[in-house]
């Protein structure tokens, strides 16, 4: 236990003695939680669309009114010319084009049925199926307008529509800040438990300093926990810092769930993400080598942590490898119990899986290292 | 002369002895394009949900059908109230329920009007949005087969397509973000740390007085990098063409010139985080943590840059991966030639220069 103590002191005054790393370890990961939710709002709104009118009739303007009035469209050109309106497009100025053919107002009266052309830049799928869903609800309500002008409608709806009403739980103001703060918060606390303490043990073997520890009686056990706990520590605080400091303060998040079960995970999942570090280190010999496999294990993790995409869509092989990322779990855990208050049933098996790994994590790396070389 | 291209070997030879790091410099981006390029979908597909269907009449059996026939939904079981999709939620089993309330064909039938409750977790607020959109369009398609019944006049149809990406894959948007995601990443990590390492373990002492140019010194160590990027370049798109079926409308030797550009602007950001730190810690922690994130974000690929609030907006213009994005996705998927994307380049271009010329500034031949 004194060894122990000692080692401790070590190595927390080796940390708080390099003053170029202490702001990092803090000051990063705060800065980018301040700056980086506000980026992730997928919510479409602001869509380029370029309208090409042909027709130039009152009903044509009417329309191009709706669209410009509906909030969701910004007209960047209206123009006689696709090819204009298509140069937009290869601009990422526009969207979307909406085509008003020749003679629209005419054979909407005469011929009871007109066309109308759209063509959307559709390199990001799911924007231009949504730009182009909401174009069409605007076309059909203006529809419905044209119709009205000419046709007595009865008092009651003679057709059936189907009403949909959406409750959105957990956060009624869909704001998305709520759902990025704790998970970006999460991406940090994992990348400084698995960077830190993967580069921290290989950095003594680099130096060599790791050889005089070798050689003195303290246990492999007490050497591994000598390194583990300050970063545990440190991941607790800057977990802290985030969660309260910015999440609360800043952000208003206030946490809907048990405080001290979230603590108690995260308690587990850093032994789980040092674990991680640990086993990275005793694998290499340089940092440039721990480094690059940390950085090649954190990006997979975190691309596919289903923070920015959703798990559920990926093919069945992909689903698989976001089920063995502990940082998958924490995010979800995160989100249960921050925003939507969920009670330990509801985590039970998160808890288990999280302990699962931080047990074989651990006992991998412990069973790896060796104070021979 | 004679001298850099010795430097250039050794630079090289140091590479290629670490087998680890150079499995980690190819390995990376081969797995990882691949990886994403299938796996990374902002679509979103057989997202789990619940139906309450207290009607359990035809009309309901028939959206419920709609439901089941469309991929982007999963159903689980049914549920018959209220507590249970709580709890469901809380499980974070579901993403979504459907509530039909009693009665709904005879109120459709009799009274033209019924409703139905979508009830989505909004924790994620993106994907409750979609979803409760994708839904909306499947009760809507269920409400215009009745319709067709009857003619309507003065009908206006419209006729959409969906340009440059016809079947809305995602690698069509994913893989140029992620190759340039990759490829800055693993240009400012491998030559911030090479550089640093030299410092940290002494030799770089030796290196500086050498009758060697120090200057050339930093450069040949950017050298075998370049070099690398490029062979990486290559095998991201022969990957990406012939495994993820992307397509190169563009001129293939413009795509080369302007990476090549690309490549230097990360290697030169790479040579400024050696330069003001002092030990490979540092210069990893800030080429990992306080840039893998950010690039993600401000790349543009994952979310809608235009989305952000304007100071951001600034923000994410110093961010290389950006402008190489849209070349990349002007090149391949548009096949627009230089005419389209100077302006992009001539931002690399500047780029490039300040970091260069800062670099120059800062580099010092003393270390202490």
């Amino acid at each position: 236990m004194r060894t122990l103590k000692f080692l401790l002191q070590k190595e927390f005054r080796q940390i708080f003695r390099n003053k170029a790393l202490l702001p990092l370890l803090f000051v990063v990961p705060i800065v980018q939680l301040l700056i980086l939710p506000l980026t992730a709002d997928y919510e479409v709104k602001n869509i380029n669309i370029a309208i090409v009118d042909h027709d130039h009739s009152t009903y044509s303007q009417k329309l191009v009114a709706k669209i410009g009035a509906s909030g969701y469209f910004k007209l960047t050109d209206y123009t006689n010319s696709f090819n204009n309106a298509f140069k937009q497009i290869e601009t990422d100025e526009a969207d979307l084009i909406l085509e008003i053919p020749q003679g629209f107002e005419r054979s909407l009266i005469r011929e009871d049925e007109q066309q109308l052309f759209l063509a959307v830049n559709a390199i990001n799928g799911v924007k231009a199926n949504l730009g182009g869903a909401y174009l069409n609800r605007i076309i059909a309500d203006y529809n419905t307008d044209v119709r009205l002008e000419w046709v007595q409608m009865p008092k009651f709806s003679p057709i059936p529509t189907i009403e949909v009403t959406a409750s959105n739980w957990f956060n009624p103001s869909m704001n998305y800040r709520f759902y990025m703060v704790p998970g970006i918060l999460a991406l940090l606390v994992t990348m400084i438990g698995a960077y830190m303490c993967a580069l921290n043990i290989v950095k003594e073997k680099e130096v060599g300093t790791i050889e005089q520890i070798n050689v003195t009686p303290v246990k492999k056990y007490q050497f591994i926990l000598g390194k583990l706990i300050p970063f545990w520590v440190i991941g607790i605080v800057v977990f802290s810092v985030g969660l309260f400091g910015i999440g609360w303060l800043i952000y208003g998040i206030v946490p809907v769930g048990n405080l001290l079960m979230l603590y108690a995970y995260l308690a587990v999942y850093l032994i789980a993400v040092l674990g991680l570090g640990l086993l990275i280190s005793t694998y290499s010999e340089t940092q440039q080598q721990a480094m690059s496999v940390a950085f090649f294990f954190m990006m997979i993790f975190i691309l596919m942590s289903g923070l920015f995409t959703s798990i559920d869509s990926m093919p069945r092989w992909a689903y698989v490898i976001t089920q063995i990322s502990p940082i998958t779990y924490f995010i979800e855990v995160m989100r249960m119990i921050v925003l939507k208050g969920s009670g330990f049933a509801n985590i039970q098996n998160h808890f288990l899986i999280m302990i699962g790994f931080a047990v074989f994590l651990n006992g991998w790396a412990i069973l790896n290292y060796k104070k021979t070389s | 002369m004679k001298q850099f291209i010795t430097f250039v070997k050794k630079e090289f030879l140091h590479v290629f002895r670490d087998l680890k790091t150079l499995l980690m410099l190819f390995g990376l981006p081969i797995v990882q394009i691949i990886l994403f390029g299938f796996a990374l979908t902002n679509e979103i597909k057989n997202a789990k949900i619940v139906i309450c269907d207290y009607a359990k009449d035809n009309a309901s059996q028939q959206i419920i059908g709609k439901f089941e026939a469309s991929r982007q939904f999963e159903m689980e079981q049914s549920m018959l109230s209220h507590q249970q999709i709580e709890t469901a939620f809380k499980e974070g089993k579901i993403k979504m329920a459907i509530v039909f309330p009693a009665n709904f064909n005879k109120d459709l039938l009799h009274q033209n009007k019924a409703q139905v409750q979508l009830i989505t977790d909004a924790s994620d607020p993106n994907t409750a949005t979609t979803l409760s959109s994708y839904a909306t369009q499947i009760i809507m398609g269920y409400q215009n087969d009745l319709l067709q019944l009857q003619q309507l006049p003065y009908r206006i149809n419209t006729e959409v397509r969906m340009i440059y990406n016809p079947e809305l894959k995602a690698a069509v948007n994913f893989v140029p973000g992620v190759m340039s995601l990759i490829l800055l990443l693993v240009c400012v990590l491998m030559t911030s740390v090479s550089i640093v390492k030299e410092k940290e373990t002494g030799t770089m002492e030796i290196l500086l007085v050498s009758p060697f140019n120090p200057f050339l010194v930093i450069v040949s160590k950017a050298v075998p990098y370049l070099a690398l990027s490029l062979i990486n370049l290559t095998v991201i798109l022969l990957l990406s063409v012939f495994v993820l079926g992307m397509p190169v409308n563009g001129s293939i030797l413009l795509l080369y010139a302007v990476s090549t550009l690309f490549i230097i602007t990360a290697l030169s950001l790479g040579l400024l985080i050696s330069n003001v730190t002092a030990s490979q810690q540092s210069a990893m922690l800030i080429s990992l943590m306080g840039m893998l994130v950010p690039s993600i974000l401000f790349t543009g690929f994952m979310f809608p840059l235009e989305n952000i609030p304007y100071p951001l907006q600034l923000v994410a213009n110093v961010v290389p991966a950006k402008w190489y994005y849209i070349i990349v996705k002007s090149i391949m998927v548009k096949g627009l030639g230089f005419s389209a994307i100077w302006k992009e380049t001539l931002v690399l271009l500047g780029m490039t220069l300040v970091l260069l010329a800062v670099n120059i500034k800062k580099f010092k031949i003393r270390l202490v």
